[in-house]
């Protein structure tokens, strides 16, 4: 199992501020990775990095084994990006938006129409495709939001808040949607979320991000014993809560 | 790109604003390209041999206006609608953060849309003239010749530049400002301002600089007019304007007003009643088209490079 991400001191600063100081995580094939973290930590300025959309002022990252710096497009190809309330072009139909992003990815058109046909039943979206987005209740939206990533079978998928605002059923489908692509597809995932039960629920172990410094990286059982003194039983949320009183 | 080209034209093509400024135009068009066909009809009949009548079917005015200073009225505002929300929109609908985390180059997306502008423009200008075009060899009954065409022809291809120049400018609104409103108004504001207002403004700047103290002293007016033309020429419309009158009216042979051709030209204009061939036509305002060119060239590219530096967290 090889590191799918990896970060050395990876900085980025806009002007005085400094928005991700120092950042040096390792992220396995296969593991569901819980980035935690207030509003505002740097979350989203270290996925930027990683997908080359912003530089670094210093460090290195490697994704996939690329550089995003210097070949962002070789990993655009392979890692799904779900942004938070991601976006569709609501006078298309489910379907139509994702054929839009096939053309995008460079898919054949011949292979397109099977890959969108298995990614909106891999989310459960069949026999919806042909409705207007604008139509789409939440929980489909973000539904569909996996399936466009699906269409480039990715090796990695970053998910921003993916269970934002959704009901406790559309929750739960949605948290069984990621992991069964995690175990099935051998994809691997890095999941941000504030939902701290839910990450607890499916992540394999989580770093926890505070003011751009990595506070904690591990499972929860070990986060657990280093502060609360035991590894069982133990809730995310108060871990979370002393590493946050902490800083 | 290709593929982001493909889906904005389709959405031109499908949305409803295109679609009723399309109708318009090709309704005004179609009526004062009819009056203006049946005066000449009129005034042809007992003319022995009349020679390029068939342009004066766009450049008499019917009752109105002629088609050319519709065409050069209404053009910007083609690119207007088209451009004001090219990227703001995707920015509301938080669609931008999407497109460019896919594995394009992040000026395919600002390419493309000015691609799809640029061939929506072209076919609703080509299909317009065709049509009109059309209408004039059935009312008026003369075909044109081949100098004529290619007359037209030029005329269409400076028009397609100039209205890519207003959706350069309005893709430029859209990258800076947030708010759909804004981008449009500043894009609106900008082309009345150009379109009607120049000519105040190039007066009032000639009376600032070469101020006419004596009105009985010729030179001093020639001095104020020269100035004011001067002037006038920093608006794209003035250029377009002039630009296009010379090209479709072979008799023209001075893109200057009148007052201000020297004795030397004004003799020369005089006596030489011929038309102009097309090639010494385009000479006579080579350098208006050049401007245009590079103004439409120095709007995109200016979009272009602020698209391209905006941090990424902001879109």
């Amino acid at each position: 199992m090889g590191a799918v991400i990896q970060t050395e001191n990876l900085t980025r600063r806009y002007g005085r501020q400094v928005a991700v100081d120092g950042l040096t995580i390792e992220i396995n094939e296969g593991e569901i990775f819980g980035f935690l973290g207030p509003n505002g930590a740097g979350k989203t300025t270290t996925i930027l990095m990683l997908l080359g959309l912003t530089e670094p002022t210093s460090g290195w990252a490697r994704v996939l084994g690329v550089d995003p710096a210097r070949d962002p497009l070789q990993i655009k190809r392979q890692v799904g990006y779900l942004p938070e309330n991601v976006g569709f072009y609501d006078d298309m139909t489910g379907r139509e938006n994702l054929r839009f992003m096939a053309r995008l990815n460079r898919l054949p058109e011949d292979k397109a129409g099977a890959k969108i046909e298995e990614a909106l039943a891999a989310v459960g979206l069949n026999g919806e495709g042909d409705k207007l987005v604008g139509a789409y209740s939440r929980g489909m939206r973000q539904r569909l939001g996996i399936a466009e990533l699906l269409i480039k079978d990715p090796k990695l998928l970053i998910l921003d808040e993916p269970t934002l605002g959704l009901d406790p059923d559309g929750t739960v489908k949605m948290l069984d949607l990621i992991k069964s692509l995690s175990s099935g597809r051998r994809i691997t995932v890095m999941l941000c979320s504030h939902q701290l039960e839910q990450v607890q629920r499916i992540c394999t172990r989580v770093g926890i991000m505070i003011k751009g410094k990595l506070v904690a990286l591990g499972t929860i059982e070990e986060l657990a014993q280093r502060k609360l003194g035991s590894a069982t039983g133990q809730n995310l949320e108060e871990i979370y809560m002393r590493y946050f009183k902490e800083t | 790109m290709w593929t982001i080209c493909r889906k904005e034209l389709a959405d031109h093509f499908s949305s409803i604003r295109f679609l009723i400024l399309f109708c318009l135009i090709l309704m005004v068009a179609l009526v004062s390209t009819y009056m203006a066909a049946t005066n000449i009809k009129e005034a042809l009949e007992g003319m022995s041999k009349p020679s390029h009548v068939f342009l004066l079917l766009f450049t008499t005015p019917g009752k109105f206006f002629s088609l050319v200073q519709f065409i050069a009225f209404f053009g910007p505002l083609l690119g207007i609608i088209m451009g004001f929300d090219a990227i703001n929109r995707e920015r509301h609908h938080r669609t931008l953060g999407k497109l460019v985390s896919q594995p394009i180059y992040r000026d395919a997306v600002i390419n493309g849309k000015f691609m799809a502008g640029v061939i929506t423009v072209s076919i609703t200008l080509i299909s317009l003239m065709l049509l009109l075009t059309g209408m004039g060899l059935f009312t008026v009954g003369v075909v044109p010749g081949w100098e004529e065409v290619g007359r037209l022809a030029v005329y269409l291809v400076v028009s397609i530049a100039y209205v890519s120049f207003w959706l350069g400018l309005s893709i430029l609104f859209s990258i800076l400002f947030r708010s759909l409103a804004t981008s449009a108004l500043a894009a609106v504001a900008l082309w009345i301002f150009f379109s009607f207002f120049m000519g105040f403004a190039a007066d009032l700047a000639a009376d600032a600089l070469k101020p006419v103290k004596n009105p009985q002293d010729p030179e001093e007016i020639v001095e104020n007019r020269r100035a004011a033309d001067a002037v006038s020429l920093a608006s794209p419309a003035v250029l377009y304007s002039r630009a296009t009158s010379t090209i479709l009216d072979p008799f023209r042979r001075t893109r200057s007003n009148l007052v201000l051709t020297g004795p030397m030209e004004r003799l020369s204009l005089e006596r030489f009643q011929n038309p102009l061939p097309l090639d010494q036509s385009i000479l006579v305002v080579w350098p208006h088209l050049t401007l245009l060119a590079a103004l439409t060239l120095v709007c995109f590219g200016v979009s272009y490079t602020v698209f391209m530096r905006q941090e990424i967290r902001t879109i």
